[in-house]
């Protein structure tokens, strides 16, 4: 039995085709401005991969933002419910899930079962999120993508004393102007949203095995800087961790097929 | 004897010129990279046109984000107690001042004599500061003075659901591709202006006579909706407000001259 989980965020959307308890293919995109527009491109591009046509598929959960809007989903979850269950399934033993998407940040935590025990969550102010760092990105004209290498070469990282994405901005091309090195500030700006993302998840009690998802994750500058916030080791899955969401759905929806947990 | 106080903001510089009785000359500017520059041509401006020089001041106060980098002043006082001092100045039934500046807000609680008694300060978020307002005119393509009387022809008026100022821009991006009346739009940031710098002033406790100070109390916009807001009269200064804290710097002036 095929299943799916489609997770249309802000900034991506990423689709995910498991079938009995295995990933059959998974896919991400940048967002379109429409919803369903993500949806449909995204869950294309999987059944494509996979060789699959979308009727072969039993059950569909969406998730994300735009959740609401996928038009071919047969029940929806909440990102949170989601990236627990997605994390906890890669990696069993895992408690805490700090997922940083582009426009929210939330600390999960969880007990055996992948069941959400608490969480927090911020998606009132920019800074802390996904925003901020394409944010700095435009205005040190870098690739969002590179950010994360360059900041790996910084050696005396400055101290961005804004937390405001409003004002940090300003305070950038200060920097900038000054002549202080990309590195440098680059790492300043990691440092100062894994500070931001810390005490959201330092307010729910931090667990042992903590691990991120979404798709900051994948910027090794942050995830070194997080782990530095935090003060403990976070492991990385092994999977990609921007389709942690789509996986997690993916299982609720094998669930809801009557397929095994 | 005159005297004067300089107030280099983050946004604009302010200088006024006071003798024992009455202002004699005032300037505003908007600050350069270098508050040391901004004052010095801020000041010059004041000077000129009453037909005075630098040496004719016997004692000048700076104020502002920049009061410490200010050459020519004899002593720097906070924005805050100036901003108090130059309501009282000009009102001395004042109690309340709101000063809303280019990058932060503060609600000040005055006493009979212009001292301050309580005040609370935001400058780590730049949602209700005159930056968001800064922010939200760029995306209309219209200037800060448009944006405040814009709002008046408001037919439909809008609502923003965000604070924040990203979140905010995004929702204004919105509302523009979906093609509404920027009357509407500027509404609706005047409106969500007020709500945040409301907050700030209601744990100060507001008590009455209220005054606003600072560039953005010459939006009517963002006044009548604080005005809603906060169910106050906000009383209009006799001078523009945007030179309050300057005239307070001005008055310590004057006194520290006459205690001397």
């Amino acid at each position: 039995m095929i299943v799916a989980g489609c997770d249309i965020g802000s900034l991506s959307a990423k689709a995910v085709l498991m079938n009995n308890g295995d990933i059959l293919a998974s896919h991400v995109i940048y967002a379109k401005p429409e919803p369903e527009e993500s949806a449909r491109e995204v869950m294309d591009g999987a059944l494509k991969k996979a060789g699959i046509s979308l009727d072969e598929i039993a059950y569909t959960v969406a998730t994300g933002y735009g959740r609401n809007h996928v038009p071919f989903v047969d029940g929806s979850e909440s990102e949170i419910a989601c990236h627990g269950r997605g994390a906890q399934w890669i990696m069993p033993d895992v408690r805490m899930v700090i997922d940083i998407g582009g426009q929210d940040a939330k600390a999960i935590r969880l007990d055996e079962n992948g069941n959400v025990i608490r969480y927090a969550y911020n998606d009132k102010c920019a800074s802390g999120t996904g925003r901020f760092l394409e944010i700095m990105a435009g205005a040190l004209d870098v690739e969002l993508e590179e950010m994360g290498e360059i900041s790996l070469r910084a050696k005396n990282p400055v101290t961005i004393s804004n937390q405001c994405v409003v004002f940090a901005e300003t305070e950038i091309i200060s920097l900038i102007n000054e002549g202080r090195d990309l590195s440098d500030i680059i790492c300043g700006l990691h440092r100062s949203m894994a500070h931001r993302v810390a005490s959201l998840a330092k307010g729910i009690e931090l667990e042992a095995n903590i691990t991120m998802t979404g798709g900051v994750a994948k910027n090794k500058g942050m995830f070194a800087a997080l782990q530095e916030a935090l003060g403990v080791t976070i492991r990385k899955v092994d999977t990609d961790p921007q389709i942690m969401g789509a996986l997690g759905a993916a299982l609720f929806a094998r669930m809801a097929a009557g397929g095994d947990k | 004897m005159i005297v004067a106080g300089c107030d280099v903001g983050s946004l604009t510089s302010k200088a006024v010129l006071l003798n024992s009785r009455r202002i004699l000359g005032h300037a505003i500017i908007r600050s350069g990279f270098k508050p040391e520059e901004s004052a010095r041509e801020v000041m010059e401006k004041a000077l000129l046109p009453a037909g005075l020089a630098m040496k004719d001041i016997g004692f000048c106060i700076g104020t502002g984000y920049g009061r410490d980098r200010i050459p020519f002043v004899g002593k720097s006082v906070s924005e805050i107690a100036c901003h108090a001092k130059g309501a009282h100045f000009l009102m001395p039934s004042t109690r309340t001042v709101i000063d809303i500046g280019g990058q932060d807000c503060k609600a000040i609680k005055v006493d009979g004599q212009g001292n301050v008694v309580k005040f609370f300060t935001n400058d780590k978020c730049a949602a209700g500061t005159g930056r968001f307002l800064e922010v939200m005119a760029k995306i209309l393509g219209i200037s800060l003075d448009e944006l405040g009387t814009l709002s008046r022809q408001a037919r439909s008026p809008l609502l923003l659901a965000s604070t924040c100022t990203v979140w905010a821009q995004a929702e204004v991006i919105h509302h523009l591709n979906a093609k509404k009346s920027k009357a509407d739009i500027a509404s609706a940031i005047n409106q969500a202006m007020a709500n945040r710098v409301a907050i700030l002033a209601r744990s100060v406790g507001i008590e009455k006579d209220v005054c606003m100070t600072g560039g953005v109390a010459k939006n009517a916009g963002v006044v009548t909706a604080l005005e809603q807001q906060l169910d106050v009269n906000i009383r209009r200064l006799r001078a523009d407000p945007q030179l309050v804290g300057a005239i307070g710097a001005a008055v310590f002036a004057r006194e520290k001259m006459e205690g001397a």
